[in-house]
């Protein structure tokens, strides 16, 4: 890796990060204080981790449409594990897990099995979810409480455990990708499948592994949501996670067509988003208006990024 | 050049992108000449070409069209100037017929909607000047083969009155009956008084067609000749700037033991029964027409495509190996360097180094997992030096590289993987003359070191050079194999023709 050009990248979306907290702080005196963030760091930890799934899969040039859905199946099975089967939290936990290596396994597999779009299995699968996350809760929100709380209100140094596993997540996730040897086979396929394929080297299981990597940070995801909600495992969580996602991925420069993108930048990603929504919020936009604002912020940062691609020095 | 007034008036014309690609260049080209324009890739013909057609425009320089200041806003402001390009890479709409493809910027129309008899009968006279008079017109362009596309593509070009036509390599894809029907199309043209500019890497071809030819090296104009009295020598010499050794000097090479054998391959209609062998330290050529089934013999030895029957034996096993697909293909020590480099096997936005490494990152890695960068530079910096591949940096994305350069690239990445068997499908398509000697010492090189080497080549003359035996296929059958000493070029494409029967075969690519 070009370790200057990848810092050149990072002090891009740092740049952006801290002109809006300028902003926000200029324009109100509720923002700029430790307790907004700590809410924010509280309110990421799920995005991060599903956001980091999103883009290990576009860089292999996939997507995967069934996040959201699969996090609020993860949820349900979580609830319905503790409360309809009465598993003792441990295995709770580890059936709602193995339910994201599942999803995420039936997504990598269909598609590299058949050669379907990723899109077209994954949109299969967030209807499937779906529908299996209101059958596990006959649709309504299962009130867990206690046993789930610790996992929020646990913190060292004032940081949630979300919040500091997501940060594991994402250097682990960016190390991966950049100095290991499955990282550089994503980025080769993402760039030229059939290339690799002809070099010997077989796409399909690098592939499947993506997508159960991304459906267990979604499961992980779940489990963090359900803490923070209320305890409780509602079956309309994570709904609109995917576009969420794509949209951090998308801030932070990864390519939809594959071959390019970074762990961290896409963790700035969501950092913009979050920090964009609590400040508009401190601001007192309105939903509508931070809607409108959100959607202009993601089509800004693709033509920057598209811009700063062509007069990246050496590419021309 | 007084005796004429130029069509077309170039004058100091440059261009830079990062680096400038066209350096102060003055040339004209008259009514009614085919003015060839040659050059290493990179020299600045396509830039040339693009600029004259109105699709880049240029920093500095003067373009007079009669006599009058020319400078094309756009492609369309240059056709409407009477200056067509046939580009090189195909611009046809793949799911479109060829009718509409031919007409697409225009289409016939009666009360808004598109006049089909009228398009097809349009249609129909353009495929007969060149000579494409049995094409069906309502025939979609991608079920046509490669070289009958190129035919549709030129066919679009000359299909409206034109001044000026541009013609950008477009031979590389043709059979030699079809370039016969092309050139005759090309006189026809020049007899009506309209100029062609043609830009081609085959100089033989050149020497036939164009009246004068200039030569473009590192963004400059070197010269301009009359094509029908300058030594083709002088014409590669002022190329490259540099006298190039002919390739016939070759050493014969005393075969080892064979390397790969394949028995009874099958499959399709494509690849019937072919039977060949290949010894270490020999290099076997492959001829015949397009579509012969050489490709698919190819791709299905290597596994790329699974064969239906055939066995293949490898350092003179008495075993079949067991290769059903590229995987099992390159832990066998087989390598296939496909014709399409830039879709099958550059990985085009990455750089050099990941290029080179990308199949021996095990070795390269700690426990097979974490890549040791320093090692992996080192790596990828001995190969680009052993075969001279010319990049700013390890990190320059292959992209940006020339065609010559890509494809050492490629064999680069081959070699680090240390294979035994190299199979090589059209090694120097689109590459310019002093690239592929290069590649012509590196093959016979790998030779000199034992490994057995396969080369599918469309230049019978390239096969000549370079080979020990060649084996020719024809219409899916191996229909001779030759020895160095015993073919003539006459026995070669009487054996390429065999399988088809009469005329109307030659040159018709295989049915899916």
């Amino acid at each position: 890796m070009n370790r200057k050009n990848l810092m050149a990248d990072y002090a891009g979306m740092i740049g952006a990060l801290a002109l809006l907290i300028v902003v926000f702080s200029l324009c109100t005196r509720h923002f700029f204080s430790a307790a907004n963030f700590q809410m924010i760091a509280n309110q990421v930890p799920a995005a991060v981790l599903v956001a980091t799934g999103m883009t290990y899969v576009l860089i292999i040039a996939g997507i995967d449409l069934s996040v959201g859905s699969v996090l609020g199946f993860c949820g349900a099975v979580l609830g319905a594990g503790l409360l309809r089967w009465h598993l003792p939290l441990g295995a709770a936990l580890a059936v709602a897990l193995a339910a994201g290596v599942g999803c995420g396994a039936f997504n990598g597999w269909v598609s590299t099995r058949w050669g379907l779009p990723s899109f077209i299995v994954t949109l299969g699968m967030m209807e499937i979810g779906r529908g299996g996350a209101h059958l596990l809760t006959q649709s309504q929100t299962l009130y867990i409480g206690a046993p789930v709380a610790w996992i929020t209100e646990t913190s060292v140094l004032g940081l949630s455990l979300p919040f500091l596993l997501a940060l594991g997540v994402v250097v682990a996730g960016q190390f991966a990708l950049s100095r290991t040897v499955f990282g550089r086979y994503m980025v080769a396929i993402g760039t030229n499948e059939e290339a690799v394929r002809l070099s010997g080297i077989d796409p399909r299981p690098i592939k499947i592994t993506v997508f159960v990597l991304c459906g267990v940070l979604v499961a992980l995801a779940a489990i963090i949501d359900t803490s923070r909600l209320g305890q409780a495992a509602n079956p309309n969580a994570g709904n609109g996670f995917e576009l969420q996602a794509i949209a951090a991925a998308v801030i932070g420069g990864t390519s939809l067509m594959g071959g390019r993108g970074s762990v961290v930048s896409t963790f700035f990603g969501v950092l913009i988003i979050a920090v964009l929504n609590t400040g508009l919020a401190a601001v007192g936009a309105k939903d509508e208006t931070k809607r409108l604002v959100t959607g202009a912020v993601i089509i800004g940062a693709v033509i920057l990024d598209q811009y700063r691609q062509r007069t990246r020095p050496g590419a021309g | 050049m007084a005796e004429a007034t130029p069509l077309l008036a170039i004058t100091g014309l440059s261009k830079a992108y990062a680096a400038p690609v066209l350096t102060d260049v003055s040339l004209d080209i008259l009514p009614g000449e085919v003015h060839a324009l040659v050059g290493e890739n990179g020299a600045g013909k396509s830039t040339l070409s693009r600029i004259v057609a109105g699709l880049t425009p240029a920093d500095a320089g003067e373009l007079r069209l009669r006599g009058a200041p020319y400078r094309p806003r756009g492609k369309a402001d240059a056709e409407r100037h009477g200056i067509r390009m046939v580009m090189q890479e195909l611009n046809l709409v793949g799911t479109l017929t060829v009718a509409e493809n031919l007409f697409l910027p225009s289409l016939p129309r009666r009360w808004g909607c598109i006049d089909y008899p009228r398009l097809h009968h349009q249609a129909r006279e353009a495929l007969a000047r060149v000579g494409l008079d049995d094409l069906n017109p309502s025939r979609p362009v991608h079920r046509l083969g490669v070289g009958q596309q190129q035919l549709v593509e030129i066919a679009a070009g000359l299909s409206r009155r034109c001044d000026l036509l541009i013609l950008d390599e477009p031979t590389a894809a043709l059979t030699d009956p079809e370039i016969e029907r092309l050139f005759t199309q090309i006189a026809r043209l020049t007899a009506a008084g309209t100029a062609v500019l043609y830009i081609s890497h085959r100089l033989e071809e050149i020497q036939r067609v164009a009246r004068r030819i200039s030569i473009l090296r590192d963004g400059r104009l070197v010269a301009t000749r009359n094509a029908q009295t300058v030594p083709l020598d002088e014409v590669v010499r002022l190329m490259v700037g540099r006298t190039l050794e002919p390739a016939a000097a070759r050493q014969p090479r005393s075969a080892g033991p064979p390397a790969l054998q394949v028995r009874g391959l099958n499959r399709g209609a494509a690849v019937r029964d072919v039977s060949f062998d290949v010894r270490q330290g020999e290099i076997l050529g492959f001829a015949g027409l397009m579509g012969s089934g050489r490709t698919e013999t190819m791709r299905a030895v290597f596994g790329a495509d699974r064969a239906d029957r055939g066995a293949v034996f490898l350092r003179g096993s008495t075993r079949p190996a067991r290769i059903r697909s590229p995987r099992d293909a390159v832990r066998h020590g087989l390598a296939l360097l496909t014709e399409n480099r830039k879709e099958q096997g550059l990985l085009l936005s990455l750089s050099v180094r990941a290029n080179i490494t990308l199949l021996c990152l095990g070795r390269l890695s700690r426990a097979g997992t974490w890549i040791r960068g320093p090692r992996e530079r080192d790596a990828a910096r001995h190969w680009t030096r052993a075969l001279s591949v010319r990049c700013h940096s390890l990190e320059q994305p292959v992209a940006e590289l020339s065609g010559g350069n890509q494809q050492k690239v490629l064999i680069a990445k081959w070699l680090f993987r240390d294979c035994d068997v190299l199979i090589f499908d059209e090694p120097t398509r689109g590459i310019d003359v002093g690239a592929r000697f290069d590649i012509y010492a590196l093959l016979d090189q790998l030779a000199a070191q034992g490994k057995a080497i396969v080369v599918v080549s469309s230049d019978l003359k390239e096969l000549l050079a370079l080979c020990d035996r060649i084996a020719v296929m024809s219409a899916g059958r191996l229909a001779g194999t030759f020895r160095r000493g015993e073919w003539t070029q006459d026995n070669i494409m009487a054996a390429a023709l065999s399988g088809y029967r009469g005329a109307d075969g030659v040159g018709t690519p295989h049915e899916p």
